[in-house]
């Protein structure tokens, strides 16, 4: 059963590089930079929610803060390596405090929701208040609503005059894409991330067998919290800027639209789902005629009416391949039950 | 809206992109568009200010190749609509420059998103022209900036109001740097004219409530209330101030409203009195803007034309501007440009004269003092040929060509 | 004095407002289970049915008392057909879907209206408390705001229609079983939800500038006092939105708005930490 997972991740990884190479023949290399960005960022929110049944609206938090960890340090040092460090550990190490805040509190659904839409929205009233002169982090003015230029970008390990941009820059997010995704696949195929798999579908059953469910699904939280902040450090990098829209709600809700239309319960589906609409957004915002948030929340709507599995599983299903492990539904249909229990 | 022309160019435009000098190549193809970018907020919270800046851009461009284009060469205009949203900023300066490799930019309303894109453009070896009323302070020999600052509106300003109201000051300014700066800017001109500062107050742009800064204003009990706010939500402030019956105790001066025809969304009894004071009002009773007026109600509509604003105005002659410095230096290559732009260049627009302060690359130009009432901003009195001192006293490109970042003038 | 009694004002509008913007929020959620995230767009849409009545020359109270409810009732009407009711009892499905309806009532807005401010004057004038000016519409806004609750309670109390919908709330299939079709009264309630909101959104368009995106400053709040409130429905608004009115405007006054908004969502955080079901979920247990 895992094995063929592993082999299945094989074949993904294989599809991935060759998509690597062909996707620069059809779009610049600077509009795919921002899509394989926007597929790690899906891909985070995708396991801790497809796979740990964490309902998270606050994605865009450890996103954000990966973003600014990354700006401030390398704005202060002067090279990229140890900010990108410092950008996972900040946001993993946030996720876990507040994971473990919540999950401790045996917070559930609706009010899991809360807390995290919360918390999103305490970072972004914050960071945009952060105009004066008297909020600065070592050289670095945080800027407030007009947020960090600035910093010192992506640059070869050692060498900070060397700059990582354009074609590299692409060719180095994808491959930390692939390899991020290698890592989740193994993760969820050792004891840790099959018993993350069993806590989404009967929490209390886990806890009966003597697993402590509150520590796992705050490590589990930590890890889409630090793959995020990898994300917002990309971000960071390839926009040359940082702004406190990172931390807004519509970005928390982009990041959710990115898994649900691509599919929950799988890797790829978020990934791609996240490419997908993000093209779409960028396409939309280079014509007038219609709105492009109306096209966007139309699409949502009509994927949760129609494709309640998302576009991936569904057509895995389709082509007969779907494994039991990979239905989606079972995370939906497990919340529905205890959001039920807890009015 | 520029998609059209852009396929037909595509051929063309991918053609010289291949090649490593562009400019020498073009020069070849006598007829090869002239190319002016711009970005600005069509859409979204802010596109109050960008949509008349659309409809001015796209005015200017068409008296440019009406009167038979820059060096025989047609200008086209390629636009990118931000949305309001500051992250596209960088995206489509990017853009600008990499794919479309535009000759010269255009862009940016608050002062966020210049931030954003100065740098990219510095590097990219764009001309870059910021044509928006700002804190002042930039320093950057690529940005030319025609909008005007705070020494040069503010510093009249305020001396009439404190000789008309009184001493006492309240600011209420937008939690981000211009109204950060603004503030500044205004405590301490009414420190040089003997007045006193009661207390400043900062807003987020989406704060729509202003139940409490109105309790609070009344208990400091100020000869005035300065305003630096921003955008829709702060709009309200103006509506709950006239709503509690604030308005005719205690006077209000701006250093925004208005630049975004909130006077026409304004009632009069919400409006009126409020003191004002910028380079452009379409009341202006000058043959330029008359000439102006007419020429915008014949592309665009009458209805329009009330809803031209400062920083409409302002990239309107940012544009002519440029335009007329492509003329002098027989070419649109960066370092040609910009000194010809540095010989002291001037402009008669709609808005009075304009010349570019070579030290600065900001603009001299004529302010005027305003009142709205009746939901027009009518004139009170006019003064020429401001120069940008705030600026001057932090930046000088002349001896520092290489300077490169944006001042906090320290008052 | 006059200062403590001004102060006194400011807390009972704010929580008035609070009431008020989560009214018909706590209503759809509290009946059936729904968290309808397209709330504040109809309160937005609320505010351009008022704004759009008063320029036809309807009379302000009746554009937002009457015109407002009633248009974005029907609204919510044909949501709840065409969306909502394939939905009902996947919560998280009904937020995603609801979300999206918000997104795309806001594009829809922006292409009807533009994005530019529009709004209408306060009908009350301001009057003088001592020393101090006081914005008259406010006393309008708390006075609406306890007949809603007086009202909500009157109805869940003493009337059949509101023993039918507290029945179909506790037990959907036992009220079919008594011949109550839960589809209707699910409808009907989504209506009246759908309306309250057209109401907040009605009486508050005079104090602001609305924009098509002005609705989206409101759900989080709405969203966050409604679950804090927990289960029932006139209580669990009352003392939610009583004790986020207090903080909020108590360190907006001492501070700034900023300060007080984030005051409201720690004390959001910090109580839903202790009482996960919210306050009713642990005080005044099985009321209304």
């Amino acid at each position: 059963m895992e094995s063929t997972k592993l082999r299945d991740a094989a074949w993904v990884v294989l599809a991935g590089i060759v998509l690597m190479f062909v996707a620069p023949l059809v779009l610049n290399y600077y509009t795919l930079t921002l899509l394989v960005i926007y597929g790690l960022l899906a891909l985070s929110l995708g396991l801790i929610w497809g796979f740990g049944g964490i309902l998270c609206f606050g994605q865009a938090v450890f996103y954000g803060l990966g973003a600014y960890a990354y700006a401030v340090s390398a704005a202060n040092i002067g090279e990229s390596t140890m900010p990108m460090l410092i950008a996972i550990a900040v946001p993993f190490v946030f996720a876990f405090l507040l994971g473990a805040m919540m999950f401790y509190g045996r917070l559930t659904d609706v009010y899991l929701g809360v807390i995290t839409l919360v918390v999103t929205l305490i970072f972004f009233r914050f960071m945009n208040t952060t105009a004066g002169p008297e909020y600065q982090i070592g050289t670095a003015r945080l800027g407030g609503y007009n947020g960090m230029p600035g910093y010192q970008t992506l640059n070869v390990p050692g060498d900070p005059s060397a700059y990582i941009y354009d074609s590299s820059l692409y060719y180095v997010c994808f491959v930390i894409l692939l390899v991020v995704y290698v890592l989740v696949r193994l993760l969820l195929a050792s004891p840790f991330g099959r018993i993350a798999v069993a806590i989404r579908e009967n929490e209390s059953r886990v806890e009966l067998m003597g697993y402590d469910a509150r520590f796992r699904k705050s490590v589990l939280f930590a890890i889409g919290g630090g793959i995020a902040g990898l994300a917002g450090a990309l971000y960071a990098s390839w926009a040359e800027i940082v702004t406190p829209g990172l931390f807004s709600l519509g970005q928390s809700a982009e990041i959710i639209i990115w898994c649900i239309v691509g599919g929950l319960g799988t890797l790829v589906g978020p990934v791609l789902g996240a490419a997908a609409l993000g093209y779409l957004k960028f396409a939309l915002g280079q014509q007038t005629a219609v709105d492009n948030v109306l096209i966007m929340g139309l699409i949502l709507v009509v994927v949760v009416l129609v494709l309640p599995r998302g576009v991936v599983p569904s057509l895995m299903s389709a082509f007969g391949s779907s494994s039991r492990r990979n239905r989606p539904n079972a995370v939906r249909r497990g919340r529905r039950g205890r959001g039920r229990a807890d009015g | 809206m520029t998609i059209s022309r852009r396929t037909i160019l595509k051929g063309a435009a991918a053609g010289s992109a291949a090649l490593a000098s562009p400019m020498f190549i073009r020069n070849a193809f006598a007829a090869d568009p002239i190319k002016l970018g711009t970005v600005f907020d069509i859409s979204g919270i802010f596109d109050a200010y960008g949509k008349p800046i659309d409809m001015a851009v796209k005015l200017a461009v068409k008296q440019i190749n009406d009167g038979g284009g820059l060096l025989g060469r047609p200008v086209e205009h390629i636009g990118y609509d931000t949305q309001s949203n500051m992250a596209l900023y960088t995206q489509y300066a990017q853009q600008l420059t990499r794919q479309d490799k535009v000759d010269v930019v255009h862009g940016g309303i608050l002062s966020a998103s210049r931030e954003a894109i100065r740098q990219t453009l510095r590097r990219a070896n764009t001309l870059y022209f910021y044509n928006i009323q700002y804190e002042g302070g930039v320093c950057d020999r690529n940005c030319f900036v025609t909008g005007v600052t705070p020494a040069q509106t503010t510093e009249v300003q305020i001396p009439y109001t404190m000789e008309k109201w009184g001493k006492k000051v309240y600011i209420l300014a937008a939690d981000y740097n211009y109204g950060q700066l603004m503030a500044r800017w205004i405590q301490k001109y009414f420190k040089d004219g003997g007045g006193e500062t009661v207390a400043v107050d900062f807003f987020p742009l989406d704060v729509s409530d202003f139940g409490s800064t109105i309790t609070k204003i009344q208990t400091a009990a100020p000869d005035m209330v300065y305003s630096a706010l921003v955008g829709g939500a702060h709009l309200s402030f103006y509506r709950q101030w006239a709503a509690s019956g604030m308005k005719s105790r205690i006077p209000l001066a701006s250093t925004t409203l208005g630049v975004g025809s909130e006077h026409l969304v304004l009632t009069p009894e919400e409006g009126d009195g409020i003191v004002v004071c910028y380079n452009y009002s379409p009341e202006l009773d000058t043959p330029a803007n008359k000439a102006f007026t007419t020429a915008w109600a014949d592309m665009h509509g009458a209805a329009t034309v009330p809803n031209i604003h400062e920083l409409a105005v302002s990239n309107y002659q940012g544009i002519l501007l440029w335009a007329e410095a492509v003329k002098a230096a027989g070419s649109v290559e960066q370092a040609k440009v910009i000194e010809a732009l540095d010989s002291g260049l001037s402009l008669d627009g709609p808005a009075g004269k304009v010349t570019i302060d070579p030290k600065t690359h900001h603009a001299t130009l004529d302010v005027h003092l305003m009142e709205m009432r009746g939901q027009k901003l009518n004139v009170l009195e006019s003064f020429g040929a401001r120069q940008p001192i705030d600026t001057q006293l932090v930046c000088d490109l002349v001896a520092n060509p290489d300077d490169n970042q944006q001042y906090e003038i320290d008052i | 004095m006059d200062l403590a009694a001004v102060f006194i004002l400011e807390i009972l509008y704010s929580i008035a407002v609070l009431v008020l913007i989560s009214a018909g929020l706590a209503v759809v959620f509290g009946m059936m289970r729904v968290i309808n995230l397209a709330h504040g767009e109809f309160m937005m849409m609320g505010g351009y049915a008022t704004i759009v009545a008063v320029q036809a020359g309807v009379n302000v109270y009746i554009a937002m008392l009457i015109v407002a409810p009633l248009v974005v009732g029907i609204i919510g009407l044909i949501v709840e057909r065409l969306v909502i009711r394939f939905l009902y009892g996947r919560l998280v499905d009904t937020m995603l879907a609801t979300w999206g309806l918000s997104l795309a009532f806001t594009g829809a807005a922006v292409m009807i209206f533009g994005n530019t401010t529009t709004g209408v004057s306060t009908p009350i004038a301001g009057f003088t408390l001592g020393a101090y000016q006081i914005n008259g519409y406010n006393f309008f806004i708390i006075i609406v705001s306890i007949l809603l609750l007086v009202a909500a309670y009157a109805i869940l109390r003493g009337t059949r229609l509101g023993l039918v919908a507290r029945g179909t709330m506790q037990s959907a299939d036992m009220a079919a079983a008594l011949g109550y079709s839960p589809d209707r009264v699910y409808m009907s309630t989504f209506f009246v939800g759908s309306a309250l909101a057209g109401l907040a959104g009605g009486v508050l368009a005079p104090l602001v500038g609305l924009v098509p995106t002005w609705g989206s400053a409101y759900i989080a709040k709405a969203f966050i006092t409604v679950i804090s409130g927990g289960a029932s429905i006139v209580l669990g608004l009352l003392s939610s939105a009583t004790v986020f009115g207090l903080v909020s405007q108590t360190f907006t006054f001492l501070s700034g708005p900023v300060i007080g908004e984030v005051a409201l969502l720690v004390a959001a955080i910090i109580l839903l930490r202790l009482l996960p079901q919210g306050i009713t979920g642990r005080f005044f247990k099985g009321r209304l």
